[in-house]
């Protein structure tokens, strides 16, 4: 009789369990808990009225306000302009409609501090190209739009953040059964009616869970206020944090008030997510079924040239036009000076390309840093992942809870939770070096590793693991024959979703910054605080070069691998 | 190969417990079949042997083997009980070829290369898969994936096979089928194998012996196919094995037995209780048009082709039978509703009345 092995000691599970919940507690786990620790304890102790003390100073809760002020006019604003243009490609005979749909898409990809920008080089009230062109040309009296206000920051984000609702807004009014429009047409209804009646509280949830990705975002957001906000002395609660820990270099009032503003944001962004979460788990109506159906085009007539000129123009206006001057203004040989011939220059590109170290350092960070933190939570996610879908364990809600926080936490916060945490206090201090940037990462994007990595693992039936236990291979030998193969297609997934916003981030990286761990975003944004805004522009023109570079390689990439 | 032996099986999740105290023995070289409605446990039974789960409490043996021993906490793994499996949904990989699926078994065993390309290639001709061995499963059909996972599991030689419900998922055609082709590869092989369904037609097909187990994971009956169809051990088991007929019959205080309607049961059961149920197979009814037996009227006539399938209505009680077209043309049996007929029968099972369990079908 042969003697088996004994069932207890610790195996595999055992291991990869412990992992999973060591990195969720170290990455994202303690730099939560380190914030609300601070805000409402002092010296030790449980303190309320400091922390309201904190709040009832007139610059916190005036970036309170101007964070909500912001945040619902960016919401409104993205919401019309998203549907509108949703109906308009999905439910219209307007012409060119795949090629308009992508093209209201590429906001997606352009970093909206980069087009704040480049808007500022545009509309500053004094310096901007074309109000100075209508003032020194047309010979108007004053600006004609100034660019530093509250409409100048809410117009620049609507820009950008409007391809949440329209993507969302798109796929519900494609996948909308037409035959409910057309009993109400055949039941008399107009046009109007219809629209108004039936289409609209339709595709409301869809809209509304958009809208509301939207405001969560903008509530969040740093690029934009940042580069817009601060001349006029306007600061939301990302911009406020950033200043209170630049200025005060670590004073502990300010960090104090840092994690107090963190709490809020917090606090915010997670009553905006179970808001989302109500809208979602009651709209899904039965009507809109998966299936595509060929929805009823309504013939725009008279209006359907106007209209291609209409998103044509928008198109340009929001898009080319602050692109073309982020590469323009990035040549001149001195801001301010005309776009003539005489006046343009490569040397710039050729400067901070090969010759300064810091731009140098700037964009070899941001790649390394990308891949790096792709690769590691792609991984982790894996891993991660693992547990909370295939183990029977307990406590697996706790780690998928502890995974999915960093989707309702904004980036500041983690970048302040990570810094208080990882600057000496436990014995650990990477403050100023890359790592601290590096786990603030890991950390924000666990989340998205984890979504990619859970649905490619929920593909792979129990079964198929079993069948290779009975052919003989032991579970580590199983994970690595049949498992791993087949979520490969999600760990890419997760590693792209991971490495293009790393690349361009900036609400982050810009409160962990130190002297040699730039990456391009805090480089970009550095230059233009520092008046260098011709470097500033360079930079951010190969910034975008890079961004698209590697979003073309990664949607041909990932389409050659499905096709297969 | 193998002898599997199962003792005082215990197996709970959470407050439900699906098998209590279940022992079994499965001998070497057999196919033997447990059979069982769905949700009964036998999955589970299956996964205890192939390793997949622990019990709670009692002994598994394979061969000479202790493989599981809840009270001595030894459990070997799936890889250490020389096994090979068979999945409901096949588990055929789809991200390896035909060839590296069967493989797959051999290359973890370290068979030398040449060695193992003949021992694949041998495989794939005894399920009938030759000339496909390069596909992707994506590329297969249900049937023919069916038999990659089959191929899998035999490649290697294993001394025990286990199957669950690897048939289900097939139509009927190509089901009958591959259940010879299962039959004909144990009998070349010798192998011990382990069948799981809840199928009555495979098991009866398939099986040297079978065991009958009940919602709630008892076994009710083990025996050779024949025996359980013929000698059923309970109204469970006779329920189970095909489409059952009962009818009350009562004891008569002159003596005799008559059913509801007063009309004389031919039968006699053996036992003192006074309701009895007499249970009985289409196939065992005999009509005609005068004469002997029960009067009944025809409530329902349905043509099917080769046979001709009636519900047949007597004193307020309801059975059906069935009877070949040809056979019901020569002799004047093509009934129409609402007809008069007789009916006898060739055998009858006694239950009595009072012991039918509730619910249990």
């Amino acid at each position: 009789m042969r003697a088996a092995t004994p069932s207890r000691g610790i195996g595999a599970a055992e291991v990869i369990l412990g992992l999973s919940v060591g990195i969720l507690v170290v990455v994202v786990a303690v730099p939560v808990l380190i914030i609300f620790f601070n805000a409402f304890w002092v010296n030790g102790q449980f303190n309320l009225a400091d922390t309201l003390k904190a709040l009832r100073e007139p610059d916190t809760y005036r970036a309170l306000l101007n964070s909500l002020f912001i945040a619902s006019g960016v919401t409104v604003m993205s919401t019309i302009i998203g549907t509108f243009f949703a109906w308009l490609v999905t439910r219209t005979d307007l012409p060119f409609k795949p090629a308009m749909r992508v093209l209201f898409l590429v906001p997606f990809m352009l970093p909206s501090f980069i087009g704040a920008l480049a808007w500022k080089m545009l509309l500053s009230p004094r310096a901007g190209y074309i109000n100075r062109f209508l003032m020194d040309v047309v010979g108007l009296d004053g600006p004609v739009f100034d660019i530093y206000t509250f409409t100048g920051i809410m117009a620049v984000e609507t820009m950008y953040l409007f391809p949440f609702v329209f993507i969302q807004v798109c796929g519900a009014l494609e996948r909308m059964d037409p035959t409910l429009e057309e009993s109400a047409r055949i039941s008399g209804a107009s046009l109007f009616t219809i629209t108004r009646k039936i289409t609209i509280p339709l595709v409301r949830p869809s809209i509304l869970s958009g809208a509301l990705l939207i405001m969560l975002y903008s509530m969040a957001h740093f690029g934009t206020v940042a580069v817009l906000g601060i001349e006029a002395g306007i600061f939301n609660i990302p911009t406020l944090i950033y200043e209170k820990i630049h200025q005060s270099a670590g004073s502990f009032n300010s960090i104090r008030t840092g994690t107090v503003l963190a709490t809020v944001l917090v606090i915010t962004a997670a009553l905006i997510m179970f808001i989302q979460n109500k809208v979602l788990s009651r709209g899904r109506y039965q009507i809109i079924a998966g299936k595509s159906f060929r929805p009823v085009e309504t013939k725009l007539r008279a209006l359907r040239m106007p209209m291609l000129v209409f998103c044509i123009a928008y198109i340009g206006f929001t898009i080319v036009l602050p692109t073309v001057t982020i590469f323009m203004v990035g040549g001149l040989k001195t801001y301010g000076l005309p776009f003539t011939a005489e006046n343009l220059t490569l040397a710039n590109y050729r400067y901070i390309l090969f010759d300064w170290k810091m731009t140098r350092d700037a964009i070899w960070n941001s790649v390394t840093l990308g891949l790096a933190a792709a690769l590691i939570t792609m991984f982790a996610g894996v891993m991660i992942s693992y547990v909370i879908v295939k183990m029977k364990v307990r406590g697996k809600g706790l780690l998928e809870f502890l995974g999915m926080l960093p989707f309702s936490v904004p980036g500041s916060v983690i970048a302040l939770g990570v810094m208080l945490a990882w600057s000496g206090k436990f014995g650990i201090n990477i403050y100023n070096t890359v790592w601290i940037i590096l786990v603030a990462y890991i950390a924000r994007y666990m989340a998205f590793s984890l979504k990619a990595n859970s649905a490619a693992l929920e593909q792979v039936h129990d079964s198929l693991v079993e069948a290779a236990r009975a052919s003989g291979a032991g579970m580590g030998q199983a994970l690595r024959d049949i498992v791993l193969p087949l979520v490969r297609p999600g760990m890419f997934a997760a590693f792209f979703l991971i490495f293009l916003p790393a690349l361009r981030e900036l609400t982050v990286s810009v409160l962990l910054y130190g002297p040699t761990t730039r990456k391009i975003g805090v480089a970009i944004y550095t230059l233009n605080e520092d008046g260098e805004t011709v470097y500033s522009a360079a930079l951010a023109g190969i910034a975008l070069l890079i961004i698209v570079t590697a979003q073309t390689l990664i949607g041909r990439f990932t389409r050659a691998r499905t096709m297969t | 190969m193998a002898r599997v032996e199962l003792q005082k099986i215990r197996k709970s999740y959470g407050d439900s417990t699906v098998l209590r105290d279940l022992s079994l023995t499965v001998n070497d070289g057999e196919c033997f079949t447990l059979l069982g409605p769905s949700g009964c446990g036998k999955t589970v039974l299956l996964r205890l042997i192939a390793g997949f789960e622990k019990p709670d409490a009692g002994v598994i043996r394979i061969g000479e083997r202790v493989v599981s021993d809840a009270a001595a906490s030894v459990s070997a793994a799936p890889n250490e009980r020389d096994l090979g499996v068979v999945f409901q949904d096949y588990a055929v990989w789809p991200h390896m070829t035909v060839f590296d699926n069967i493989a797959y078994p051999l290359k973890l065993a370290k068979v030398a290369d040449t060695a193992l390309r003949a021992r694949v290639m041998e495989t794939v001709g005894q399920v009938n898969l030759r000339g496909l061995e390069d596909r992707m499963p994506s590329q297969l059909s249900g049937g023919q994936q069916q038999r990659v996972a089959l191929a899998r599991a035999l490649v290697a030689k294993p001394s025990l096979l286990l199957l669950d419900e690897p048939l289900c998922n097939l139509d009927a055609g190509l089901r009958e089928e591959m259940r010879f082709e299962i039959k004909e590869i144990q009998k070349n092989l010798g192998i011990t194998i382990f069948y799981v369904t809840h199928d009555q037609e495979i098991a009866l097909a398939i099986s040297d012996r079978m065991a009958i187990m009940d919602e709630q994971g008892i076994i009710r009956q083990i025996g050779a196919p024949d025996e359980i169809f013929e000698q059923p051990a309970d109204e469970f088991v006779f329920r189970f094995m095909g489409v059952a007929n009962f009818l009350t019959v009562h004891r008569q205080p002159g003596g005799g037995w008559v059913t509801g309607g007063g009309q004389r049961f031919p039968w006699e059961p053996d036992g003192d209780a006074s309701a009895w149920l007499a249970g009985f197979r289409p196939s065992d009814v005999r009509l005609g048009r005068n004469g002997e037996g029960l009067r009944c009227r025809v409530k329902r006539a349905s043509f099917l082709g080769a046979m001709m399938d009636y519900l047949i209505e007597v004193d307020g009680a309801q059975f059906r039978t069935q009877i070949e077209t040809h056979a019901a043309l020569a002799q004047g049996l093509m009934f129409g509703e609402s007809d008069a007929c007789t009916a006898t029968f060739h055998s009858v099972h006694w239950f009595k009345a009072g012991e039918i369990p509730e619910g249990s079908r």
